[in-house]
């Protein structure tokens, strides 16, 4: 029976192969390839001699992540912690109202951000409405920009933070009270430090679709604020011989920085796990 | 155990092919591959273009034939996605440069015109005059299906009348951070070649760098958004108050806000025929044909030329009364805008170099990332 279990858990595996055979490493290859070929299929580093041209748009694209994600946590933490201690019915509908966002498609709610901020949109209406002359000019700018980052990815950073809080045995912040911890002390000198886990994979999962992002800085950048995402999409839509090249170099760095980005958070989150448990 | 799952797999394995063997009589898919937002769908009760195709052809032909009907954002989008390879269309409407490229790398296939009698009430006439289209001069491998010019849409409530001078009102500092740009390399530097009195089809670099320094000054002086097809929505908000872009939109938008008006820039203007195409691989190309035919009989091109609101090259829809007091509805110098350009110099995008092709494109990254 054991054997033929075996059989069976390693023929459930097989599509799940195939699937990352296909449409992950492939594709990679696919990538790796154009990364170092010129346009006549000759191997060459040329694409990659490039790539100083986009450094600044490489910076704008962390920068903006990284803001993107620091804001998220100031936000997300403590409303996660809000969720995870409060009685179960209310924990219920804060899950709803957080999650019902997620039901709507990403591009979607993009884009009705920006009907809201454009400047003859709904808010910039109801200023006029009170009396300014002048719109506010929010679409456009590098704020517009972030601010779509937060509000399509604050999901992201609350969700595994509001997990590893609930995970979090009550008895940890007993003791630190009868041991004469204050409230907020228990706070930054017990939950937070247990809960990193959870903070590094909403950091993660923030970071990684906004560093890529490239429809959020189109509509809300006006066209003006292009990120990496956008540099690498209008290398592939240009369809000329070479701009294949260029475009898989750059998806290839951006690959990089969101793996070393990942490494770096794997090896903060086995540090600090196996420094609380001593 | 082990015999029950083998049974269980097995079926699954052959689900597939009993399904397959029993629809023996399945109806052929056309693929069709169109500009979004390009014909009559059905939507809000209009003429639903391709149901009636399905049922016309049944009646006609007495063979079940099935539309795969899916849209496409642009030229470059379309041919990136068929140059790859692997896809089954059998019908594109592309533009007409982008017609002589495809025909040029062997992607297109001859039509054959015997399947296409309606042909007789095509009338190239108002574009080309008595020259031959340049993408096919002899209209083998493509039938017009619209045709369009770029005009300049203003906001008459923030616009004064008399800045309506050419293709500067576009560079016009007054109206900073009201402006529109196209977020396209060759529909932008268009714009800059008008302005500068250039061939938009010229092969000389110094041109289109003297051209990349207008788009860099319009960009520092004006703050222009680079949209496309949010150009509807900011039009139609009063987000902004100059953009360049399609007189069949211009109305699109008009129905939202009366405030718009259309004018065509004396220096000369953008032209465009989108015609309708079977590509090499199509392994229907009689259907193909068949579906080309239906598009020019009178009742689904005027459909689709009320629910595109682009000029139709098709006599059957200029000559209709219908179709004029239609249109006449949602604006009431449609024919003047529509078909009313004759006064102003009109240039087609041809197919460039790929040399130029290139250097647009690196100039225009100094436009969008420096």
């Amino acid at each position: 029976m054991k054997k033929k279990l075996s059989l069976l858990e390693r023929m459930a595996a097989v599509p799940h192969i195939v699937w990352i055979a296909l449409f992950i490493v492939g594709p990679m290859l696919f990538v790796l390839y154009f990364a170092f070929t010129d346009k006549n299929n000759q191997f060459s580093f040329s694409n990659i001699g490039q790539l100083g041209n986009y450094s600044h748009i490489f910076l704008l694209s962390v920068l903006f992540a990284l803001i993107a994600t620091a804001v998220c946590l100031l936000i997300g933490y403590p409303l996660a912690y809000f969720m995870a201690r409060s009685k179960p019915s209310t924990q219920r509908i804060l899950m709803i109202l957080l999650m019902l966002p997620m039901w709507v498609s990403l591009l979607i709610r993009t884009y009705s951000l920006l009907v809201l901020l454009d400047n003859g949109g709904l808010i910039n209406s109801l200023l006029k409405a009170m009396g300014r002359k002048e719109p506010l000019k929010i679409i456009g700018t590098g704020f517009a920009v972030v601010l779509g980052m937060i509000y399509d990815f604050l999901p992201y950073m609350v969700l595994p933070i509001y997990t590893s809080i609930s995970k979090l045995d009550n008895r940890y912040l007993e003791a630190a009270a009868d041991l004469g911890c204050t409230p907020v002390g228990t706070i930054f000198r017990v939950v937070l430090p247990l809960t990193v886990p959870g903070i590094l994979s909403g950091v993660t999962m923030v970071f990684v679709p906004s560093i890529s992002t490239f429809y959020i800085s189109q509509k809300l950048g006006g066209g003006k604020m292009e990120l990496i995402g956008d540099t690498i999409e209008r290398q592939f839509k240009q369809a000329t011989a070479n701009a294949y090249h260029v475009g898989a170099a750059l998806s290839l760095v951006m690959m990089i920085l969101i793996l070393i980005s990942t490494l770096i958070m794997n090896k903060i989150s086995d540090g600090d796990e196996g420094g609380v448990l001593v | 155990m082990k015999k029950i799952i083998c049974l269980v797999l097995a079926v699954f394995l052959l689900l597939p092919a009993l399904a397959l063997s029993s629809c023996g009589e399945k109806a052929t898919t056309l693929y069709v591959y169109n500009w979004g937002e390009y014909i009559s769908d059905g939507s809000e009760g209009s003429y639903n273009t391709n149901k009636e195709f399905e049922a016309w052809y049944f009646e006609t032909y007495g063979e079940r034939v099935k539309v795969n009907y899916t849209t496409y954002d642009s030229n470059e989008d379309m041919y990136a996605k068929i140059s790859g390879g692997g896809t089954k269309y059998d019908i594109v409407i592309p533009s007409d440069y982008m017609i002589a490229r495809m025909i040029k790398e062997g992607m297109l296939r001859k039509i054959n015109k015997e399947n296409i009698p309606n042909l007789k009430n095509i009338d190239l006439s108002p574009v080309f005059g008595e020259a031959k289209p340049y993408y096919d001069p002899e209209q083998e491998y493509s039938v017009p299906y619209t045709y369009g010019t770029v005009g300049i849409i203003y906001d008459t409530t923030k616009v004064a009348e008399e800045d309506l001078t050419g293709w500067d009102l576009m560079w016009n500092e007054k109206y900073k951070g009201d402006i529109l740009q196209f977020n396209n390399s060759r529909d932008a530097f268009a714009t800059a070649m008008f302005k500068l009195g250039y061939s938009v089809n010229t092969t000389d670099e110094a041109q289109w760098r003297a051209a990349l320094e207008e788009l860099k000054t319009q960009r520092t002086k004006c703050d222009p958004g680079y949209v496309m097809d949010d150009v509807f929505n900011k039009m139609e908000t009063g987000s902004a108050a100059i953009a360049p872009y399609y007189a069949g939109d211009f109305l699109t938008m008009y129905e939202e806000n009366d405030n718009l008006a259309l004018f065509y820039p004396p220096e000369g203007t953008n032209i465009y025929v989108d015609a309708m195409c079977i590509l090499n691989t199509s392994k229907n190309s009689e259907i193909a044909e068949r579906y080309i035919n239906f598009m020019l009989s009178e009742e689904p091109a005027i459909a689709n030329a009320e629910a595109t609101y682009y000029a139709s090259p098709n006599k059957l829809v200029v000559n209709s009364e219908v179709y004029k007091s239609d249109m006449a509805e949602v604006h009431e110098d449609v024919m003047d805008i529509l078909y009313g350009t004759s006064e102003i110099p009109m240039q087609f995008y041809e197919n460039l170099p790929d040399e130029t092709l290139e250097l647009i494109n690196e100039l225009w990254e100094k436009v969008k990332i420096n």
